[in-house]
């Protein structure tokens, strides 16, 4: 990164005069949280405010898929596999953590990989993996199931919560509750399914977006050719992060998560069932797949009633307008999701920006 | 076979007897360590610091160290920034049944060789023998005594103050979480555990009047001591992102999971708040020593976010740096 011309681009960004108020959604949970932490949004000129979008995979978890991981490794007594983010999540009744404290044998792990070695290392037990995330890490939950049938490993099983991205920014659009110019496109996502998934929102919708990466320059970059494409009423939907996102994506990880699941209907916190946007083991590799290996039946969902996060995720409020950000809400006792995930919109305010 | 920890090692019996003479005294210290119930001490008059760590990692061997060194180190460290010498070292163990001599010996060894080269004796210990399952191989505890020779004296902060860092923040803590989840991109990679006794006796001889704050950037990383620092303060510590070192390597890592480096670990790294017109001596003396050769000024004190830290990043946007409220996990995508 030439740091001179960041520095350069930076000075651009906040001198821009707007031509007029301008409200723009970062679909990303990264995006949320390195818009803060690189002081972009510090910069933004007046006139632009930023909206935070349903892109923290944790967040959007609704409580049930948690219910249910609980019960089943309270009914099966299996090891709960699960990247690290998910531990603080508040379920209905409980939490990981909470579980963890318990005994619930509960293991942290960087990759799906990672509890397929586990089930391997501990032959004995059942090691359920939570499959949470979007097309980002879906291909490596997919070679997970690959490699576990390649190795003969029979006690390893995925509990899928996977979403796909593009069905609930379509679903934001359409729920028309919040007005939103235009999108700053998630760059990972992206990289798995290329740019032109994203043309709907321009064809379809009349709503320009940029794909960007996450270091400040590509934020910039991507800040400044929205709002570009927005003064120009230029509807198309601009790949910033050309290094990193092809037109078609990769089409071998598209290729390994397509052998692997089928698309679904999927709950999102806050939105609701969005169909199109999730992603079910196919039945072919039913034994990998733990919510039919381990027939359970959790509790019925409870949800805080005071908790927000569902009007954050759709953007109707910022956290900092949530009656419980900051007074009931607090990372050490969160309330809901987007408080404790390092990608949560509640967590970015609370940690950056309580000035 | 290899010879193990056994239940009598800790039996207070023959067993415990000859492991205590024959290997920890013979390596930790035949002349200093006192064989009974007390160490009876040589302190000069004066004021004297007491600290106490106890010290348990996983893996015990990491690259740049292991559980002794830093059990030594540690204490050393947390004396050294109060201002006082170390002088007197105990030594604790608890060791799980069935723990290998081998690694027990390696740890004697390296414990001894920080003490000797942070020029602090070790006088007395204790061992425990835990049964198997019941403990994680070696638990270390250690307690220091230092004699003060040169004081800091804690005049207050004030706005135009330096914050000044020893070296490159989070090696520490990520070689170890890189270990522990066979994250291992880099060789490089490596603790910086290491007695900073001498470096911090060379600054404050020198500049006697001028730090009003040191402290070691142990948990929570640097992040945390400036959180220390300026908790119910009428002052902010802004930090100027640019100016703090941190290795390629933990850059890589961090960037990879998430994770913010100024709230990682050091085992072998100081913050420093002194007078602006001593800092760059401070630094330039920090420089002279191995261990502070990347040393720098990388922020400074003000009256912008009273009672907060902030970053200021490259490109002039700032963010707040609070203290956190547990570790840091890593991040899904």
């Amino acid at each position: 990164m030439n740091k001179e011309l960041v520095k350069k681009l930076a000075e651009l960004l906040k001198n821009r005069k707007l031509k007029k108020e301008l409200r723009i959604m970062e679909v990303c949970g990264t995006h949320t949280a390195e818009f803060f932490k690189t002081g972009v949004k510090d910069l933004f000129p007046e006139g632009l405010s930023l909206i935070d979008g349903p892109g923290c995979p944790v967040c959007v978890t609704p409580n049930a898929f948690l219910d249910l991981a609980i019960t089943i490794a309270r009914d099966y007594d299996v090891i709960v596999a699960t990247f690290g983010d998910m531990i603080k999540v508040p379920s209905s009744y409980s939490s990981l953590a909470k579980e963890k404290a318990d005994g619930m044998d509960i293991r942290i792990v960087y990759s799906p990989l990672d509890a397929v070695k586990l089930a391997n290392d501990n032959p004995g037990r059942e090691v359920v993996f939570l499959s949470v995330g979007f097309e980002t890490t879906a291909p490596s939950e997919a070679i997970a199931i690959l490699e576990a049938e390649k190795q003969g490993v029979k006690n390893f099983s995925l509990l899928s919560c996977n979403k796909l991205t593009p069905p609930a920014v379509e679903a934001l659009i359409n729920a028309d509750e919040v007005k939103i110019d235009g999108f700053i496109i998630p760059g990972h996502v992206s990289a798995i399914i290329g740019r032109k998934p994203w043309d709907f929102i321009a064809d379809k919708y009349g709503k320009p977006g940029v794909i960007t990466g996450f270091d400040a320059c590509d934020l910039i970059t991507g800040v400044l050719s929205l709002i570009d494409l927005l003064e120009k009423d230029e509807k198309s939907v601009k790949n910033e992060y050309r290094i990193v996102v092809r037109e078609n994506g990769n089409e071998h990880a598209m290729r390994i998560i397509e052998q692997v699941f089928d698309v679904t209907s999927s709950v999102w916190r806050g939105i609701g069932d969005i169909p199109g946007s999730g992603l079910k083991i196919k039945s072919q590799y039913s034994r990998y797949d733990a919510e039919r290996k381990f027939p359970a039946t959790p509790p019925p969902v409870k949800e805080h009633p005071g908790c927000r996060c569902g009007d954050l995720l759709r953007g109707i409020i910022t956290p900092p307008e949530c009656p419980l950000f900051d007074k009931v809400c607090t990372p050490e006792n969160a309330v809901g999701p987007c408080m404790v995930s390092s990608e949560g919109p509640c967590s970015a305010y609370y940690k950056y920006w309580r000035r | 076979m290899t010879k193990k920890i056994l239940p009598g090692h800790g039996s207070g019996g023959k067993l415990m007897n000859d492991m205590i003479s024959g290997m920890i005294k013979e390596i930790l210290g035949r002349d200093s360590i006192q064989i009974d119930d007390s160490a009876v001490l040589e302190i000069e008059g004066g004021k004297i610091a007491f600290t106490t760590d106890s010290y348990t990692v996983t893996p015990i061997f990491f690259p740049g160290g292991d559980i002794g060194k830093l059990a030594v180190n540690g204490t050393v460290n947390d004396l050294a920034v109060m201002g006082a010498k170390p002088e007197y070292l105990s030594c604790a163990l608890i060791l799980e049944e069935g723990f290998g001599f081998d690694e027990f010996e390696r740890i004697l060894i390296s414990m001894k060789e920080s003490a000797d080269s942070a020029d602090i004796k070790i006088v007395t210990g204790d061992t425990k023998v835990v049964p198997n399952g019941k403990g994680d191989r070696i638990y270390i505890n250690t307690s220091g005594i230092g004699v003060f020779r040169n004081p800091l004296q804690r005049k207050p902060i004030e706005t135009g103050d330096k914050i000044i860092l020893s070296g490159t923040a989070g090696d520490h803590g990520i070689t170890i979480m890189s270990l522990r989840n066979n994250l291992n991109f880099s060789s490089a990679l490596k603790s910086d555990c290491a007695p900073l006794n001498k470096m911090i006796d060379s600054v404050t001889e020198k500049f006697p009047g001028s730090i009003k704050f040191m402290r070691d950037a142990t948990r929570g990383g640097v992040a945390s001591v400036m959180n220390e620092i300026t908790a119910g303060m009428n002052f902010s510590a802004k930090l100027i992102e640019e100016e703090i070192p941190v290795a390629d390597e933990v850059k890589g890592i961090c960037g990879i999971l998430g994770l913010d480096p100024l709230y990682v670990a050091n085992e072998g790294k100081i913050v420093i708040i002194a007078d602006s017109a001593s800092a760059e001596g401070i630094t330039a003396e920090l420089k002279k020593s191995e261990y502070g050769k990347n040393a720098a000024i990388i922020g400074q004190i003000d009256s912008v976010y009273p009672g907060k830290v902030y970053v200021e990043t490259f490109i002039g946007g700032k963010r707040l740096l609070p203290l956190l409220v547990e570790e840091q996990l890593p991040r899904i995508c």
